[in-house]
């Protein structure tokens, strides 16, 4: 019978969530690593029992842990992140120029076939590659020399590359996003980029429609169309259906188009997930509702999903990268709460309920579907 | 030998005690401590120190012998009693309130 392990990065360590095909009963175990920000953890494709994570503190920096037997036992592997090169500068919070450095790792993309290959998107913004299970990380400057670099700046976050999406048809391209710099694909397996912002516009920069500048927050994208990519961006969920080459606004009937996470049914490729919250100032769901908004059109058309959620006195948030699917039939959504919370639903989101209630605040969700 | 004491999460990285022991060739100073505690626990570099810049984190301070050693150039003797090994190294995470 089908299985699914959910791994859960909180504030105060990693969880791993698992249960049977049904979702109907789960098992907790953890903390794994309490006391530290686990910010994200993700499985290989190839070989799930082979997970990474990304363990970070305030006192002690960088540490990144792999596991080879599905979370039960973990090993650190090599922290050092050096920029490559000449470090360069990238434009500070007052204007000026500010040597980049690195801080931690935000997001972690095990590659598609290889589980010795992973990807690392860092703050300060750059973009790493292990591919020796984690051993080593080199960086792949092209994305930082591209020649829009110096005028990225850091959002109120710090300048955090949060997202990485590999193309499953072409392993040649690769689409990261970049807060507040935007969105940028390669098609070259990562020597040369491109800023892909085309259609984006934003308030909250001196020219709403800059090649860059932009604060995405989060991309997702359906296996068997590549081309296609759903954005929430700080304010506006957007769409493209050229890779990249122009967005559309597809916020449609959101109650608010501001939100974090954005995720894409796995077998339904027009069926998208978003978590609206009430502002860029108030990060908390509108009129205290905590409710998913699924598109069956691509965007556009939404109706709320509310059964089994909180739908009065709720404030929680829900980060960028805390929201994942299953590719068990029917499809199971994710999503976790800075409350604490872990919602999974096992019908597409027709319905919730609580994973566990009482987690420290959750970073990142992530789901392996487990044969 | 000299004797290092480590924070709590530091001692659970490496999997030690309370205390670790290491043995330095020429005169203790931090630098040279740090080299060899880095050397015999390669998991904690980049924990206490940067990576690339080497320098101290800005979260953690260095005591020894009821001092506060964490201004201290890196190259700058450690205590003698350090150095004998009667007193322990202080690796210690600042103090959070909230």
């Amino acid at each position: 019978m089908s299985r699914v392990r959910v791994l859960v990065g909180t504030r105060k360590g990693a969880f791993v969530l698992t249960a049977d095909g049904k979702r109907d009963r789960w098992q907790v175990s953890g903390p794994h690593f309490p006391g530290w920000e686990i910010y994200h953890l993700k499985g290989s494709p190839a070989n799930p029992n082979r997970i990474y994570a990304s363990q970070t503190s305030g006192w002690f920096g960088q540490v990144m842990q792999r596991s080879d037997d599905g979370g039960a036992t973990w090993e650190a592997v090599g922290n050092k992140f050096e920029y490559d090169g000449v470090t360069g500068t990238h434009q500070w919070y007052d204007g000026t120029q500010h040597p980049w450095a690195f801080a931690r790792v935000w997001h972690l993309e095990p590659a598609l076939t290889d589980p010795d290959t992973v990807y690392a998107g860092v703050e300060d913004a750059a973009l790493f590659r292990s591919s020796d299970g984690g051993a080593t990380w080199q960086e792949l400057p092209g994305l930082r020399r591209h020649g829009t670099g110096p005028s990225w700046q850091p959002g109120a976050g710090g300048m955090c590359l949060h997202t990485i999406v590999l193309d499953p048809a072409n392993p040649k391209r690769m689409y990261i996003a970049i807060s507040a710099a935007g969105a940028f694909r390669t098609d070259d397996g990562g020597t040369t980029w491109q800023p892909i912002n085309r259609g984006l516009r934003s308030q909250g920069i001196p020219d709403a429609d800059a090649e860059v500048g932009h604060c995405v927050h989060r991309i997702a994208m359906h296996p068997s169309r590549p081309g296609v990519l759903f954005m929430q961006k700080h304010w506006d969920v957007m769409r493209t259906d050229n890779a990249g080459d122009s967005w559309q606004e597809v916020s449609g009937n959101l109650p608010t188009d501001f939100g974090f996470p954005i995720d894409v049914h796995a077998h339904e490729p027009e069926t998208i997930y978003v978590v609206p919250i009430t502002s860029d100032s108030h990060h908390f769901p509108p009129e205290g509702k905590l409710r998913v908004f699924r598109s069956r059109t691509g965007g556009g058309e939404w109706e709320p999903l509310t059964k089994g959620l909180p739908q009065r006195d709720c404030y929680v948030n829900v980060l960028r990268d805390a929201m994942a699917v299953d590719s068990l039939d029917p499809c199971g959504v994710y999503f976790g709460t800075t409350g604490g919370q872990v919602y999974g639903s096992p019908n597409g989101g027709d319905s919730w309920a609580p994973i566990v209630r009482d987690l420290p605040a959750v970073l990142s969700v992530e789901v392996q579907s487990l044969a | 030998m000299i004797r290092v004491a480590l924070p709590t999460h530091l001692r659970t990285l490496a999997r030690v005690g309370d205390e670790v022991a290491v043995a330095i060739e020429g005169r203790a100073t931090r630098a040279s401590v740090l080299d060899a505690l880095e050397a015999a626990y390669p998991v904690l570099r980049g924990t206490i120190r940067d990576h690339v810049t080497r320098e101290r984190r800005p979260f953690l301070r260095f005591f020894a012998c009821e001092q506060d050693l964490t201004h201290e150039p890196p190259d700058a003797p450690l205590p003698d009693a350090v150095a004998r090994g009667a007193e322990p190294f202080l690796v210690v995470g600042a103090m959070a309130g909230g």
